[in-house]
């Protein structure tokens, strides 16, 4: 089984169509790996459906990093 | 261009020239359910080289194909060589008859059975019909003026048509031009089949378009994208650009009449090409080759026929007409775009392309419908017809270009 980190990775590289290698925890979704607006709603919503949960759209927004969406996963699920 | 019977311009014109139907069995989805199951697919298209994965997810299959068309034309041109090009001078008037019905089904599937929220945030810009004009602006930073008509069937001619007018009442020098078109989808392929109208011949695919033959039993719907770009003549002189022909007249017209059919006698596509003539300051008998709609639809075919002996009178029976949705199918927005490429190549090449399945012409079909195989014929100008649903018609007039 997969750790999270390596499930996140995975969705960010699927959705943001970058490279493994380019992905690190500090990589911001918008600065560093080329996510517009709508990318970052779908990239959440890519991981509502892995993780079978909901984020709150107010949550959502807070996600900046690879790192904010694993801590954020790893405290709500 | 993208075709059923070639990826690009050369392989489809080759195809057509050679009398070939692109006709099968629709394999996009299941349509074992369905009373037609035969369609003209875009076959063995690896989009990689055109478009990046990221970009290709978030676009509706409609928009592919008119991007790939674009760039390919784009490509041809010579446009990107060209250092001087003002790019504001650049437009592009590309549409689509339906847009992005595969990406709306996925999209209100997934709402049904998961909630609002799991809407694409992309179901807008990935489906609605301007997003080729607006994407290939983006592409190809083209600043010139941007639109997409969808006027159903007639779409690529009169986007095309459009187009021809922007440049010349100086809007712009340069203009891509066309459509394109992915309605083989499940609820597509059920919705012109609950019209009843198209053909149920499914043990025959490629018999199954059979434009004025008694046998016919309506269209089958295809997918594609044809786009060319027109360039105002002095330009694409001074740059040394290869002319495949010249745009010498646009007519439209509007049936009044009906939502899917036309009048009987075909008075609003007779008004249609005699609209075109003028604005080409032609002679009808100067015409020699008409690219008919000719969809193989019951009263669609026969109209057109009378359409065309009351604009042309005793010279109808002097002209040439096919159809090459014999073999292609009906691409509906892409028609008039893909068919407009057909008749440039043929007053280029003096090749007459055939309408195959003509085995028996129906009452009254008696002009030279180029039945079966092609034919070298000098001619200089060619008419191209699309008429869509609403009633609203549009002609293209070409002419060879000869320096």
């Amino acid at each position: 089984m997969s750790t999270v980190e390596e499930r996140v990775k995975k969705i960010v590289c699927e959705q943001l169509g970058v490279k493994e290698s380019e992905v690190q925890n500090t990589s911001s979704f918008v600065e560093d790996l080329g996510a517009d607006s709508l990318d970052t709603v779908e990239l959440v919503m890519a991981l509502e459906e892995e993780f079978e949960t909901e984020i709150p759209d107010e949550e959502a927004e807070k996600l900046g990093s690879v790192q904010d969406a694993i801590d954020y996963i790893v405290a709500h699920t | 261009m993208l075709s059923p019977v070639g990826n690009d311009v050369k392989t489809s014109w080759e195809a057509v020239q050679a009398g070939r139907s692109g006709i099968g069995l629709i394999d996009r989805f299941d349509a074992s359910e369905y009373g037609t199951r035969i369609g003209g697919a875009v076959k063995d298209l690896d989009i990689s080289p055109w478009l990046s994965t990221k970009d290709a997810r978030k676009l509706d299959a409609f928009i592919h194909y008119g991007l790939i068309a674009a760039q390919q034309a784009v490509d041809d041109s010579g446009l990107e060589e060209f250092d001087a090009l003002d790019k504001e001078r650049v437009g592009i008037a590309i549409g689509s008859g339906i847009g992005g019905l595969e990406f709306i089904e996925k999209n209100v599937i997934q709402m049904e059975k998961a909630g609002p929220r799991k809407v694409s945030p992309f179901f807008v810009p990935a489906s609605v019909i301007n997003m080729i004009s607006g994407n290939a602006g983006i592409r190809f930073g083209y600043k010139g003026p941007n639109i997409a008509i969808v006027t159903a069937c007639t779409t690529g001619t009169h986007n095309i048509g459009y187009a021809a007018r922007t440049i010349a009442y100086g809007d712009a020098e340069v203009m891509l031009a066309g459509g394109a078109e992915m309605a083989t989808t499940r609820s597509g392929v059920a919705a012109f089949s609950s019209a009843r109208a198209l053909s149920t011949r499914n043990d025959e695919p490629q018999k199954a378009s059979r434009p004025w033959d008694r046998e016919r039993d309506g269209f089958v719907l295809s997918d594609g994208a044809g786009v060319v770009v027109l360039e105002e003549l002095e330009h694409a002189r001074a740059r040394g650009a290869t002319i495949y022909g010249e745009v010498i007249g646009f007519g439209m017209s509007d049936d009044a009449h009906h939502i899917t059919a036309p009048p009987a006698d075909g008075e609003g596509a007779a008004r249609s090409m005699k609209n075109a003539i003028r604005d080409a300051g032609l002679a009808p008998d100067e015409v020699d080759y008409i690219n008919a709609h000719g969809t193989s639809t019951q009263v669609g075919d026969v109209a057109e026929v009378a359409a065309v002996k009351s604009v042309f009178g005793s010279h109808a029976s002097g002209l040439a007409m096919s159809s090459t949705k014999s073999m292609t199918g009906h691409l509906l927005g892409a028609a008039g775009a893909v068919e407009a490429i057909f008749s440039v190549l043929a007053v280029r090449d003096g090749i007459l392309p055939p309408t195959i399945n003509l085995d028996n012409p129906d009452d009254g079909c008696d002009l030279d419908f180029v039945p079966h195989t092609a034919r070298a014929a000098d001619i200089k100008v060619a008419l191209s017809n699309s008429f869509g649903f609403g009633g609203t018609n549009g002609t293209l007039i070409f002419r060879r270009y000869e320096g």
